[in-house]
């Protein structure tokens, strides 16, 4: 929990006093000491103390994202408006359907005194327009700072206003300043369980918690799960909620996602599967069940390309008690034939892969199956277990691409675009945002993960499982052949 | 479905003309637990600064404020392209204990070393508001160290709302003003305020007036570099477009060097022919500008016309809302769709005020719906009760019209094609007859009765409908 909780509403952070005004306070460093102790960086020798082009966004950004992928759910960012206003305009773009996220709207006196009549204003509005089965409260920047007790809010929210039906209430700390939109993302889905997961006798179902994929991954992954007869929970499941048909009424609340009761039966599945080598071993939704309700956490990559994709398989079979279906041996057959059929057009090409650090990972591994060389992989993230990561993923035979592999956590775009002019990379494969790096480098760009800004159906776009690595690998090969294709006066309509 | 309300607390912020009792309650913060269409105070200021393509923009906070306004705006430059990055003192958790000054210090040395740039705007975000740090003295410590002006600008989100932004944005461009020379400012000369170059709408207008033998001696902020904005104060007057953001800069300079300024819209042929004929009145000291005015309107109109009447001929009597940021621009909209023979059912704004929605009432026909800072559910609500064809608004209200079935036109930052000017209008038209005509409404659920959920029949339907025709 939030470190400075301890803390009342607007102690100074100087002498930690909570009736001291922090801009006056004589405790306070002057500036003209800091000038003198702050280490002069004259030389352009790196940019250590501002982040440029950030390759990373904001704690509650993930976190509303993941609460939208639950039936039922309204996401609350306690805060003040412009965060949800931002986040839902980010969002949007990339889904292009109606993203839906209130705000308690602080004013400068929650600031100073807190927000909780905001608050239950807030849910008071909320459950009249939007009649939610869940509120999921997400607690911004702002009211993190000021030391926001939520515990103490919903207890005295209720104290006043339970009565049956009302909506299930849940909260995540999601101050920005603490980890990224992926953290945001992982912890939101952590509090999701563990306010509604509830023990029972053991079952055959298995939780999926896939972490932050496309919705066209979503129903692959379900598809997956069917086709291996196994009950499953998989949370968050966003693919209809954020990829639906076109109204004939507005609806409040989109149809889709993961059911309140599927929620509840995670405590009692024989299995969760995560994944994410990054989130491994920390505090995650998976890890939660394993120790409160006994169910077992088996850690996986994201399944991207072959390894993993078949790691994948392989614990649904055991777990579902049945081979892998032909419909996907065949489908990794094809894949196969199509590697062989293209492979001279991508060994030894130069790679640069960016975004969030299992993406990363995933998508590196992939690129060393193929025969690519991945010679930057770069994210935002700063879990600092990216390396790591990238290792797990990939099998002992191709660890020696790793050699050359440059891996770099905790940047942004203006040192992967410096990297990159140094590293003269053949194509970039990453969200959207890498745009302008690819086109001053004049080297195609292979979009995928989020946001995709600049093309439309980005959330439509399949990573996971044969099918996904196919896709990849098609448009990889083709933006390939492309380059060259454009590149050249000859103009080859055979290559 | 369940009807859809709206928020008690609201109530006064929706009108219906012809049946209005007390003025618009607007100007007021948003109702909690609503999604408002509105952004905040550091919104408002970063949009109106964002185009000044020389000067570094730092947010200092965590990172999302920045990561969000990274490159969002069409707003093209000239020169530069430093506007087009997005720069944060990303507060980590230690800063926000121990304070932030000393990463933002650092952050303004590194960066003014590397990018050498005119000046530096420096955006307080809510958090800076609350652990208290002193951006003032880092700015002013800064200033007298790279020489380069470091300006503060006061837009901690909580702290009002976005118009607050605009007005914070105000007085930091107005600590430049008064710096630079006037010599070469001509006698016939004013400023541009208030618009931003988005696809390059401000060098469009910007021509206009040189036609008219006008100098435009800064545009604020479009296309702005710090030394135009230096010598902004020599103009003669002061054009205000966009009345929200800029009118306190107006003000400021009518006070301090004596510049009046005048109200314009650029949109539409009827306002944009106004805001000529108003500057060329405003020189009638020298009748030769208002007689090039006038046959400047004559040519871009003729040029235009013919091809506006045969959009008009398609769209007669088709039905449009309006829901932007300012409401001056929803008046030019209004007045601009009438041209093109539709009529406007529903408009609101994030921002407008008393006056404002008062005088939107009326040039909007009987039973139009007025609104003052509206949210998805009630911009749905109303679009389905007018049965528009078409809604005009920014990249938050696309997914609301697009999810109903009914067409869109993006008029807000992220436009890619100019909508002033007489050429605008024209793409204007073009862009609204190329949405509202497109025959992929024939398949939405909204135009296809008894069709709920999907587009294409089920064998059942379709069997019916079959046997029906039977004679
Ligand atoms: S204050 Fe925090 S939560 Fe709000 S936009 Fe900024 S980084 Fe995100
Ligand atoms: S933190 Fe404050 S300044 Fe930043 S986006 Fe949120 S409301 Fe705006």
């Amino acid at each position: 929990m939030s470190t400075l909780s301890s803390q009342t509403v607007s102690a100074c952070a100087s002498c930690n006093s909570f009736d001291c005004d922090p801009s006056t306070c004589s405790a306070r460093q002057p500036v003209e000491e800091i000038v003198e102790t702050a280490p002069f960086a004259a030389s352009t020798e790196g940019i250590t103390a501002a982040t440029r082009n950030a390759c990373k966004l904001c704690t509650p950004l993930g976190a509303c994202l993941a609460f939208r992928g639950v039936e039922g759910a309204i996401p609350l960012l306690h805060g003040s408006q412009g965060c949800s206003t931002y986040i839902r305009r980010y969002l949007i773009s990339h889904f292009r359907e109606p993203i839906d996220i209130a705000s308690s709207n602080f004013t400068e006196d929650s600031a100073v005194f807190g927000g909780s009549s905001n608050f239950k204003t807030a849910v008071k509005n909320l459950r009249r327009q939007y009649e939610p089965e869940l509120i999921a409260v997400a607690t911004t920047c702002l009211s993190e700072t000021i030391g926001e007790d939520m515990k103490r809010l919903f207890h005295e929210y209720y104290a006043e206003n339970w009565e049956e039906g009302h909506p299930h209430m849940v909260h995540v700390s999601t101050a920005s300043y603490r980890g990224t939109h992926i953290d945001g993302f992982h912890n939101a889905v952590r509090a999701l369980v563990e306010t509604l997961a509830v023990s029972g006798p053991r079952t055959r179902r298995v939780n999926l918690l896939p972490g932050m994929v496309s919705t066209a991954d979503l129903q692959h992954l379900k598809e997956i799960l069917a086709d291996f007869g196994l009950p499953y929970t998989l949370l968050p499941d966003y693919s209809e909620s954020l990829d639906g048909e076109t109204w004939a009424e507005y609806e409040k609340l989109p149809s889709g996602g993961t059911p309140m009761k599927a929620i509840a039966e995670t405590g009692s599945a024989q299995l969760s599967i995560e994944f994410g080598h990054t989130i491994a071993g920390t505090k995650t939704a998976g890890q939660f069940l394993e120790e409160k309700f006994c169910v077992p956490c088996r850690s996986l990559g994201l399944p991207i390309g072959i390894g993993e994709t078949d790691a994948f398989l392989e614990t649904l079979g055991t777990a579902s008690g049945r081979t892998v279906p032909a419909k996907y041996r065949q489908e990794r057959g094809r894949l196969v034939d199509s590697l062989v059929d293209g492979h001279k057009y991508v060994f030894g090409k130069r790679a640069i892969v960016y975004g969030e650090e299992d993406l990363v990972a995933g998508l590196c591994a992939f690129l060393c199956e193929i025969g690519v060389e991945p010679v930057l992989c770069a994210s935002g993230g700063e879990s600092g277990r990216l390396e790591e990561a990238i290792k797990t993923a990939h099998p002992a035979p191709l660890r020696k691409s790793m050699a050359k592999m440059e891996i770099r956590g905790g940047v942004d775009f203006a040192e992967i675009g410096e990297d990159a002019e140094r590293l003269k990379p053949d194509f970039l494969i990453g969200n959207s945002k890498g745009y302008k790096i690819a086109k001053k480098l004049n080297v195609p760009l292979i979009r995928c993960g989020f946001p995709i800004h600049d093309r439309i159906g980005g959330h439509r776009l399949l990573h996971l499982g044969y099918r996904g690595a196919q896709r990849l690998y098609d448009e990889i090969v083709n933006a390939l052949l492309e380059a060259k294709q454009e590149g050249s006066e000859i103009g080859y309509s055979y290559l | 479905m369940k009807e859809i309300e709206i928020i008690p607390e609201r109530e006064g912020q929706v009108q219906r003309k012809g049946n209005v009792s007390a003025p618009m309650a607007c100007n007021k913060k948003s109702a909690a637990g609503s999604v408002s269409q509105r952004a905040c105070v550091f919104c408002g200021s970063r949009v109106v600064l964002y185009p000044i393509s020389d000067a570094l923009h730092v947010v200092h906070g965590p990172i999302g404020c920045a990561a969000y306004t990274w490159d969002i705006r069409g707003s093209l430059s000239s020169g530069q392209q430093l506007h087009r990055n997005s720069f944060s003192t990303d507060l980590r958790e230690m800063d926000v204990i121990y304070g932030g000054e000393k990463k933002l210090l650092l952050a303004l040395r590194q960066l003014i070393a590397r990018y050498k740039p005119k000046a530096a705007f420096i955006y307080s975000t809510c958090i800076v508001g609350v652990i208290g740090d002193d951006v003032e003295a880092v700015c002013r410590t800064m200033t007298a160290e790279a020489g380069i002006p470091v300006i503060p600008v006061h837009s901690e989100g909580f702290k009002g709302t976005k118009k607050d932004g605009y007005r914070a944005a105000c007085e930091a461009v107005a600590t430049l003003l008064g710096t630079g020379s006037t010599e070469d400012v001509k006698p016939h000369s004013v400023n541009i305020l208030g618009d931003f170059n988005l696809a390059g709408e401000t060098w469009i207008i910007k021509k206009y007036y040189e036609r008219m033998g006008i100098q435009v001696v800064t545009c604020i902020t479009g296309d702005a570099k710090i030394e135009d904005i230096r010598r902004a104060h020599g103009a003669k007057l002061n054009l205000v477009q966009c009345s929200g953001s800029m009118t306190h800069l107006a003000k400021m300079m009518e006070e301090k060097y004596g510049i009046p300024f005048k109200r314009v819209s650029y949109f539409g042929i009827e306002d944009m022919s106004a805001a000529l004929y108003d500057t060329a009145k405003f020189f009638s000291n020298d009748p030769t500008i208002m007689q090039r005015a006038q046959d400047l309107v004559r040519e871009e109109v003729g040029n235009i016309y013919p091809q506006l009447q045969a959009y008009r001929e398609e769209l007669q009597g088709k039905k449009a809302a309006i829901y932007v940021g300012g409401s001056f621009k929803a008046f030019s909209l209004v007045r601009a769709l009438r041209l093109i023979g539709m009529q406007t059912a529903v408009v609101g704004s994030q921002t407008g005020g008393p006056d404002d929605y008062k005088q939107l009432a009326e040039i909007c026909d009987e039973g139009t719906i007025i609104v003052d800072d509206s949210n998805p559910l009630e911009l749905a609500k109303f679009v389905l009760e007018k049965d528009v064809d078409l809604f005009i608004g920014g990249v938050k209200e696309r997914p609301i019209a697009y999810k109903l079935g009914v067409a869109f036109c993006d008029h807000n930052h992220e436009r890619k094609e100019p909508l002033a000017g007489f050429v605008g209008m024209l793409n204007f038209a073009k862009e609204v007859y190329s949405s509202v005509m497109s025959p992929v409404w024939n398949f939405v659920p909204r135009r296809q009765p008894g069709r709920a959920h999907t587009g294409m029949p089920s064998a059942q339907e379709k069997s019916v409908s079959l046997e029906e025709k039977t004679p």
